[in-house]
């Protein structure tokens, strides 16, 4: 009951001074604010990453044509063809998977439906290799892509876009590109992996794409699992071997091809976000020091105008130790108001990030309770030193203090 | 020895000294003095004789130069500060000769203060601190911030606050001096009472006719005791 009464003192007197009060938490608040934002930019950049990581399942590199030059002139020619597929899916090494992909839009056609949509040709190991699972029916089989038959899988949008019934889909014919196909199949959703979303796509055999509805024999990417016991590097040198050798790129000259690891594209962008971070961290430590100096001096302070007050509170039986604890009170209260502040603004913060700059942010319970442990440890700390003071003051002095 | 009671008070040899740069003051040069139980002491002597400085070291709030100082038969020297607080807080009753009532509190706050210290609960504290203020005539002013208030009834909510613990030993510097005669005379008789119940008080006075309801008048010069003497009050 004596804390609360010490509360009770503290709250009071930071009351009779509300405004000196709101500019000493000034430090502070701008220091938990940057902790705030810090950990939520972290935190979001971290679980961010994790989820694309999950959801590319094992390091998958990504192989494209690249631009290549000719005479000073950069030519965007296509290079990759189905024939690098079949070459990289035999004796490989260092990759366990290899899925080419012919990509294209087309105009598809249901009932009185029309769409224009992603259509990807590929092999039946896609929805293994990319971690897609199905809602309904199935994958085309290596039957089904040697036969070139006309069979689609609908990523798990195509079905509210055509305004239909999933279940009720398979079996149904669609046209793609005026070409007749039978739904065999309904993705699960997915969602957007960082670029683009996959889950308005559809997915053809390899074979029906080339010979049917492209009539070429290239694919836009080819993607290759690394193998689990192999690292990235090997994997990436065993693709350029290959490649080279298929294209006849002599020694000495560039790759026509370019391969992309994408888990190092997610790393660079956290390394933007650990940028920031660490900025932020900086602000955040010097806040937090200039914070907690500003209390000292405004505690400091207190103690000086109260010196009087404090006679009074030992004449009348307050120990050295309720004097200390006082002031000690009122110090991380300050500091903790501070740090309410500061949540508020970090949160505030954290969010326009989000909204404007694209970083996803999460304020988690775990951060606000860090912060607010911060404030109070920065209130004691400075606290001690004036507290001390006021504790130690002699009685009759003190109220001879004018 | 056997059949004289020991004293509740007992000064020997107290020496207090001020040193200020080269020079000092001895504002009490060497005290001797036995306070009994449910004894009723007026001290006077001129303006600065040493009679606050007397009082505070009575009160525990100042530590003699030399000198011992025994309290209830034990030395206040040997006390750490926890002894020293409770000591305040619960067996004297202190009003300074400057009220030091607390600013930003009302009446009622100021007098509660003593007790929030001796770890009363609440409700508690305000049906004291309410009886107390009754005694000293200001129920009517509870709410009253100090600067609110004449110097009248500044000094008799000093005094509620002083009386508020139930203190055995009640010290008073001056508690007349900011009052008129008839209030003076109201807090006159509140001592009157407070001695028949068994207190022991000490009154620091300027006024004869005040020091004259005393048991005994102690007459300080230059910090030494130049007349020690039992009125006719005694009994
Ligand atoms: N803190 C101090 N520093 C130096 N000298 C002091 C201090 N306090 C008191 N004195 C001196 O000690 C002497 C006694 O002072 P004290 O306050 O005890 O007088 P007093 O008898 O209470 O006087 P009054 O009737 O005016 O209240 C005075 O000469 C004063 O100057
Ligand atoms: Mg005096």
């Amino acid at each position: 009951m004596l804390f609360g009464e010490t509360i009770r003192i503290s709250l009071a007197s930071i009351r009779s001074n509300l405004f000196r009060a709101l500019l000493t938490m000034l430090g502070i608040v701008i220091g938990v604010g940057a902790v705030i934002t810090m950990v939520a930019l972290g935190t979001g950049a971290q679980r961010q990453i994790d989820d694309q990581m999950a959801a590319m399942g094992g390091n998958i590199l990504s192989i494209q044509s690249s631009a290549w030059f000719s005479r000073g002139v950069a030519r965007n020619q296509q290079t990759l063809t189905t024939d690098d597929a079949l070459a990289l899916s035999t004796g490989m090494q260092h990759v366990t998977a290899v899925v080419p992909e012919i990509n294209s839009r087309f105009q598809v056609k249901y009932g009185n439906r029309n769409l224009n949509v992603s259509v990807i040709g590929t092999t039946p190991n896609y929805p293994d290799v990319h971690r897609f699972n199905f809602a309904h029916g199935g994958m085309f089989t290596a039957a089904d892509d040697a036969a070139r038959k006309r069979v689609v899988v609908l990523g798990a949008e195509l079905p509210g876009m055509l305004d239909a019934d999933p279940a009720a889909l398979i079996g149904r014919s669609i046209q793609v590109r005026s070409i007749k196909f039978e739904i065999i199949g309904v993705l699960e959703a997915k969602g957007g992996s960082g670029w683009r979303n996959p889950d308005d796509d559809i997915w053809i055999p390899l074979s029906t794409a080339q010979f049917r509805v492209t009539g070429d024999e290239f694919v836009q990417t080819i993607s290759a699992q690394v193998a689990d016991t192999s690292s990235t590097e090997m994997a990436m040198l065993e693709i350029e071997r290959i490649l080279r050798r298929e294209h006849g790129v002599l020694p000495g000259k560039d790759n026509d091809f370019a391969i992309m690891d994408r888990r190092q594209f997610a790393q660079s962008r956290q390394e933007a976000t650990e940028v920031f971070s660490y900025l932020l961290a900086g602000i955040a430590g010097v806040s937090l020091v200039v914070g907690g100096i500003g209390i000292m001096n405004i505690m400091l302070v207190t103690v000086t105008e109260r010196t009087r007050e404090i006679g009074v509170r030992k004449a009348l039986g307050a120990t050295r130790g309720n004097i200390l604890l006082q002031f000690l009170v009122e110090s991380t209260i300050l500091c903790l108001l501070g740090g309410l502040i500061g949540l508020a603004l970090g949160a505030t913060v954290s969010a326009l990030l989000a909204h404007y700059a694209g970083w996803q942010t999460v304020v988690t319970a775990n951060s606000a309770f860090t912060a607010f442990g911060f404030s109070a440890a920065v209130g004691m700390v400075f606290g001690i030193w004036p507290a001390k003071r006021a504790a130690s003051l002699d009685p009759i002095e003190a109220l001879r203090h004018e | 020895m056997s059949n004289t009671p020991q004293p509740v008070i007992r000064l020997e040899r107290l020496q207090r000294r001020y040193v200020m740069g080269g020079s000092h003051i001895d504002a009490l040069q060497c005290v001797d003095l036995d306070v009994q139980e449910n004894e009723y002491l007026a001290i006077m002597g001129q303006s600065g004789s040493g009679k606050s400085t007397l009082m505070n070291i009575i009160g525990c709030l100042d530590r003699p130069t030399e000198g011992e100082y025994w309290l209830n038969n034990e030395r206040v020297s040997t006390m750490d500060d926890r002894q020293l607080a409770r000591i305040r807080n619960r067996e004297i009753g202190f009003v300074f000769q400057t009220f030091n009532l607390l600013p930003r509190m009302s009446a009622l706050a100021n007098v509660e203060v003593p007790l929030v210290y001796s770890g009363k609960k609440r409700k508690e504290r305000h049906e004291l601190a309410g009886a107390a203020l009754d005694t000293v005539g200001l129920s009517d002013r509870m709410t009253h911030r100090p600067s609110e208030m004449s110097g009248g009834q500044r000094q008799r909510v000093a005094i509620a606050r002083a009386l508020v613990t139930n203190p055995s030993i009640l010290l008073a510097d001056e508690p007349t001096g900011n009052l008129d005669s008839s209030t003076g005379e109201e807090i006159m008789s509140l001592f009157d009472r407070l001695k028949n119940q068994g207190n022991t008080l000490i009154v620091v006075t300027h006024e004869k006719h005040i020091a004259d309801r005393a048991n005994r008048i102690v007459r300080l010069s230059d910090g030494n005791v130049i007349s020690d003497e039992h009125t006719s009050e005694a009994r």
